[in-house]
């Protein structure tokens, strides 16, 4: 079978259709709110976030809930509020906070999973793919897939919706603020979007690899590109470009479907900054 | 009519009280310029004015219903990120934003309101400029434009012309005159220019070591007679009233 056969067999499944879309609305999604995180400076929350996720996960699982994602989500969404929302009164810095919330949520999610389930034989495969994703796109399941798809077009949605607002609170969240603009209710908003997302990545990438989904579209797009605009048409363009790519040399390959995809991310970023760099626009 | 009333307003941040027993009033159409030392306060104020900062005790009202969406303000450079990746129109345009509410996309109407005020700044040609790539005044004329956008009723302005060649300089005091007086919007503006900041003015606030509330030419003859005097004397002149 030569390269296209193989594709073309592989897409005959429905679930490797579904996996497709999913990665693709999936990396749009983080792509565009990548642009306002970085740009905040709230890069590491993504991270940060997804370890919070792979903490709530392993409570999940030990709790047997037959569904995971309600509770990841809720968990992962009060643990943003939290950072985004409350952290200006708290003493401890933002980066700091965030440090210690995720090596926290890692250390208690393993020493938890290991405590209460001692005798899965599959533990460390379970706790593997939570961190890095599922380790083929044929281990993704149907109806996850399915419920990444439909969220993260409603992330979609939203950020176009509120565009001209998130600029507005990324460029200069004290005007916005005085002249009226709800800033601290499009930042509660902005932080339950962001913990959807991260949720949502956890099954693509898993909790260690979804900054990349975040962060690498929005850098790569503002080493060449210059207003808000472009730069998140760019961000976007490549996350989805990303993606599919990466899962296209994955289902060939046979390779993890996260890692791969960062791979790519990361690859687009070498050329965007290249790019910049020749354009005499990058700033490195 | 009055637009803003400080009574006994106290201001600081994280606990620290900056200045005390700030009184004055701020009618429609006045030009309020706010005079003192480096780190007496002065941004701070404008930050309690804007509703960024609690007061610490007093009050502060605005009259008239005044609301958040009819202001204007123009920050120090060195509050905002230098390298954001945005164009001159998308940051004059995002001024419009307080007023819509819930609305995702701007207007015809509030597309050619920005176009105007770049018009009359001169910066419609830098408009698909990236902001990062301006010079220092033309920087401060986009921020001005954006103000500009925002306010219906007043404009606040923290030093707006810092960093600024003598030539904008003037230009921009132009500008802010045309407001005031064309458009009758309230100036409040944080200056460290004295001088030029008198040729505008209606009223003056020195805030630092003694407070003064008053007309200019009351100011003028306060910094007068306080020359003459001494210090101590001076301090019974005509204070924050």
């Amino acid at each position: 079978m030569n390269l296209f056969e193989t594709i073309a067999y592989y897409f005959t499944f429905p679930f490797v259709r579904y996996a497709m879309i999913a990665g693709v609305f999936i990396a749009l999604s983080a792509s565009l709110l990548g642009v306002t995180l970085v740009l905040k400076r709230f890069s590491f929350i993504g991270d940060g976030l997804s370890h919070v996720a792979f903490g709530a996960m392993c409570i999940a699982s030990i709790l047997k809930f037959t569904n995971n994602i309600p509770f990841v989500l809720l968990i992962t969404i009060l643990t943003a509020v939290l950072i985004l929302w409350g952290g200006k009164k708290v003493r401890i810095k933002g980066d700091a906070m965030i440090a210690m919330i995720s090596v926290a949520s890692l250390a208690i999610g393993y020493l938890l999973i290991n405590l209460f389930k001692p005798n899965n034989p599959n533990l460390s495969a379970d706790v593997c793919s939570t961190l890095f994703g599922s380790t083929s796109i044929l281990t993704l399941s149907v109806g996850d897939v399915i419920l990444c798809g439909v969220l993260s077009g409603v992330v979609v949605l939203v950020f176009i919706f509120f565009y001209h607002k998130l600029f507005a609170i990324t460029f200069d969240e004290n005007f916005a603020q005085a002249t009226g603009t709800k800033v601290r209710l499009y930042n509660l908003f902005l932080a339950i979007i962001i913990a959807v997302i991260i949720v949502l990545a956890m099954n693509l990438v898993g909790s260690l690899l979804i900054s990349a989904l975040i962060v690498f579209p929005a850098l790569s797009a503002m080493r060449v590109f210059k207003t808000f605009k472009s730069v998140t048409v760019c961000s976007a363009a490549l996350g989805v470009f990303s993606a599919a790519s990466g899962i296209l040399v994955s289902i060939v390959a046979g390779t993890p479907v996260g890692s791969t995809i960062v791979v790519a991310n990361l690859l687009v970023f070498f050329l965007f900054m290249i790019v910049g760099l020749f354009a005499g626009r990058g700033r490195a | 009519m009055i637009e803003l009333e400080a009574q006994d307003l106290g201001i600081g941040y994280a606990g620290k009280r900056l200045v005390e027993k700030l009184n004055f009033t701020v009618h429609s159409g006045d030009y309020l310029c706010i005079l003192g030392e480096n780190g007496s306060g002065k941004t701070t104020l404008m930050k309690t004015i804007l509703g960024l900062k609690a007061p610490i005790c007093g009050s502060l009202e605005f009259g008239e219903g005044l609301k958040a969406s009819e202001i204007g303000y123009l920050p120090q450079q060195a509050d905002l990120q230098r390298d954001f990746p945005a164009s001159v129109e998308e940051v004059v345009r995002s001024g419009c934003l307080g007023r819509m509410k819930l609305r995702p996309f701007y207007s015809r109407a509030e597309k050619a309101l920005a176009d105007e005020r770049m018009k009359e700044l001169g910066i419609t040609a830098l408009r698909r400029r990236c902001y990062r790539d301006l010079s220092g005044g033309q920087q401060q004329r986009v921020l001005l434009a954006r103000a500009m956008v925002a306010t219906t009723r007043m404009l606040l302005l923290d030093e707006p012309v810092t960093g600024l060649d003598p030539e904008v300089t003037k230009e921009l005091y132009r500008d802010i005159e045309m407001l005031n007086k064309d458009q009758g919007i309230t100036v409040i503006t944080i200056s460290h220019d004295v001088e030029e900041a008198l040729k505008y003015a209606t009223h003056v606030l020195y805030i630092g070591g003694r407070l003064f509330f008053g007309a200019r030419d009351e100011y003028l003859r306060h910094i007068g007679g306080e020359a003459a005097r001494e210090p101590e004397n001076a301090a019974e002149g005509g204070h924050a009233e």
